[in-house]
């Protein structure tokens, strides 16, 4: 079995103790998404910002263990100010990484175009050898995709674009 | 095999107020199980999952693979010896049951897939043909997802109302106000022991109010049966469901308790082969119960080894479990709380005749999540979740708990396990 100090990362925990946007935004205008995890009981809550296609906002609520609020946490610094298509590739790539058939190269050059950097998340990958926590490195990004694809988002300039 | 390998001893410590119960050698029960012998990572495994599913001994197993190469058949419908040989088995596991529960005839035994199963039979095929919308069912804050969820859709679909019976500060039913809320009911359905809290509650008193009311009394005894011995009768109850996976029994296989002249009255549940006495183009008549509520080909396998596992609880005498589990509750109350003092917050009663071996609690500001990954490293099995009782873990302010349960072949050394474990767990989050 992997020792726990591949799943438990610095990094991991510095985000865990001290969470990145936690709270709430208005809404409307921001769209509101909840996403739960059946197993554990975790719940989390995504307030997302968008202004002409672009991520000009994003609050985390909810809560859940180390891994799901790390995860909630770096995934909302890495979208701030961002795009939407970039956040969606982005959200593709991390999600890449969770998986345990992995075709990394594929997915981590999704997109063509300008990328974001994992940065911080690669942090997370010493999730996927712990298979039964990748749900909670993942719950946010499923939350966020979900909240993306309200249609009250301010979305009509990406899909133009 | 049954614990005709186990030593019976009288105790000699005594309990305060009781005689000395029987008990039963701990590690000879324990040495009846296969798995509890095999290792992860060379280590031994500390199994404290019990009230999710417990593990199965030598003897289930063995049943099953015997009947399985000497005697398999389908049942109840082909004239050939080897039928008949299985139909009897299949039969002989149910008169087992219904002895182990004390039912009054082996008829108002019903095997379901699973107690849940049992409680949707109770909730959709009783509750359809009884319940008319304004009809109120009453359930308690700590109950399983099984025995709220069918309500709810019964709810959905009826208009019926769900009154809930609240807890105590320490996690007993708060019958206070039971008169009030019984009254005018159309069903009382509670559990006899929570799986989260391991309260077990007053099923005898529950009953009552609920047949002076004039309702069912349907009882949730999914975690007190593997636990408890249990006399449905003498609990005065129309409807018990329970569980084999959770006594040493296989998974696939459970059972619905009811009065005979309620199933009688019951109208089927799913529809198909087995469950009918005739059928015609223009409709169908239904067998009697039990035969009513088993549609298809059952678990035959499963219900032999149901039986055999029955006969294995009985070997080891359900007292001696009681005795065992409330000894082995006691010593991990007392090293948890010695070894961590205010840094555990354990739920529910404190009070030993109150409790089963089930302890759900928190960890210093451990997510439970993170409690069982650290826990794992040490080959220690717990739950950590909501237990499939959201109700109960918004009244406790939680998302989730860490669980750890209790069975017969558990002793001192997995509490140690559990607490050695807990012991470093908090350093690795530096909280």
């Amino acid at each position: 079995m992997p020792g726990l100090e591949d799943l438990y990362r610095e990094i991991i925990l510095d985000h865990y103790r001290t969470p990145r946007n936690r709270g709430e935004l208005p809404a409307p205008p921001a769209v509101v998404a909840q996403g739960h995890n059946p197993l554990c009981g975790d719940e989390i809550t995504i307030y997302l910002q968008v202004d002409d296609g672009v991520v000009s906002d994003v609050k985390v609520g909810g809560q859940g263990c180390s891994i799901s609020q790390s995860s909630a946490s770096m995934m909302s610094q890495a979208v701030m100010g961002h795009r939407v298509d970039e956040v969606r590739a982005l959200v593709r790539r991390f999600k890449g990484m969770m998986t345990i058939e992995t075709d990394d190269d594929a997915s981590l050059t999704d997109g063509g175009g300008q990328q974001l950097e994992l940065g911080d998340l690669e942090a997370l990958q010493g999730v996927v050898k712990f298979p039964v926590r990748i749900k909670c490195a993942t719950l946010a990004w499923n939350t966020l995709l979900d909240a993306l694809d309200r249609p009250s988002a301010d979305l009509d300039h990406v899909v133009r674009a | 095999m049954t614990a005709a390998t186990a030593t019976t001893v009288r105790s000699s410590g005594g309990t305060p107020g009781a005689e000395s119960p029987v008990r039963f050698d701990n590690a000879a029960v324990k040495a009846q199980f296969p798995l509890l012998a095999t290792t992860i990572d060379g280590a031994p495994i500390h199994y404290l999952d019990s009230a999710n599913s417990s593990q199965k001994p030598r003897a289930v197993i063995d049943a099953m693979t015997r009947f399985t190469e000497t005697t398999y058949a389908p049942i109840n419908r082909s004239a050939y010896r080897l039928a008949a040989e299985a139909t009897d088995a299949y039969e002989r596991a149910r008169t087992k049951v219904a002895g182990f529960v004390n039912a009054a005839c082996a008829d108002e035994i019903v095997f379901t897939k699973n107690a849940t199963e049992a409680m949707n039979i109770v909730a959709q095929a009783w509750g359809r043909a009884n319940l008319v919308g304004g009809d109120a069912v009453v359930l308690s804050h700590m109950e399983h997802h099984a025995n709220i969820v069918p309500w709810h859709m019964l709810a959905a679909e009826r208009g019926i109302e769900l009154r809930w019976i609240p807890l105590t500060a320490d996690g007993r039913l708060d019958l206070t106000d039971l008169d009030r809320l019984v009254e005018g009911a159309k069903v009382v359905s509670v559990t006899a022991m929570s799986n989260v809290l391991g309260t077990l509650t007053p099923v005898r008193e529950l009953c009552a109010a609920a047949h002076d009311a004039g309702a069912l009394a349907v009882v949730d005894a999914c975690q007190y049966v593997p636990h408890n011995a249990t006399d449905v009768q003498a609990w005065g109850a129309d409807f018990a469901a329970f569980s084999s996976h959770k006594m040493c029994g296989p998974s696939g296989i459970g059972a619905l308790w009811g009065r005979a002249n309620l199933l009688e009255a019951t109208p089927p549940f799913l529809g198909g082969g087995n469950m009918i006495a005739d059928v015609r183009l223009d409709g169908f008549t239904p067998a009697p119960a039990p035969a009513k509520f088993e549609a298809g080909t059952p678990p035959i396998i499963e219900a032999v080894g149901f039986g055999a596992a029955v006969d294995f609880m009985t070997g080891l005498g359900m007292d001696a479990v009681r005795a065992h589990e409330i000894e082995l509750t006691r010593y991990a109350l007392d090293t948890l709380a010695s070894r961590f003092g205010d840094d555990i917050v354990i739920h529910g009663p404190t009070d030993l005749d109150a409790r089963g071996g089930v302890l759900s609690f928190a960890f210093r500001d451990l997510h439970p999540h993170d409690v069982s990954q650290v826990l794992d490293q040490h080959n220690v099995c717990i739950r950590a979740g909501h237990h499939c009782a959201k109700p109960l873990m918004k009244l406790l302010g939680v998302a989730a708990t860490a669980r750890a349960s209790f069975y017969v072949y558990n002793d001192r050394d997995d509490v140690d396990a559990l607490a050695d474990a807990l012991d470093g767990a908090s350093d690795i989050f530096g909280i």
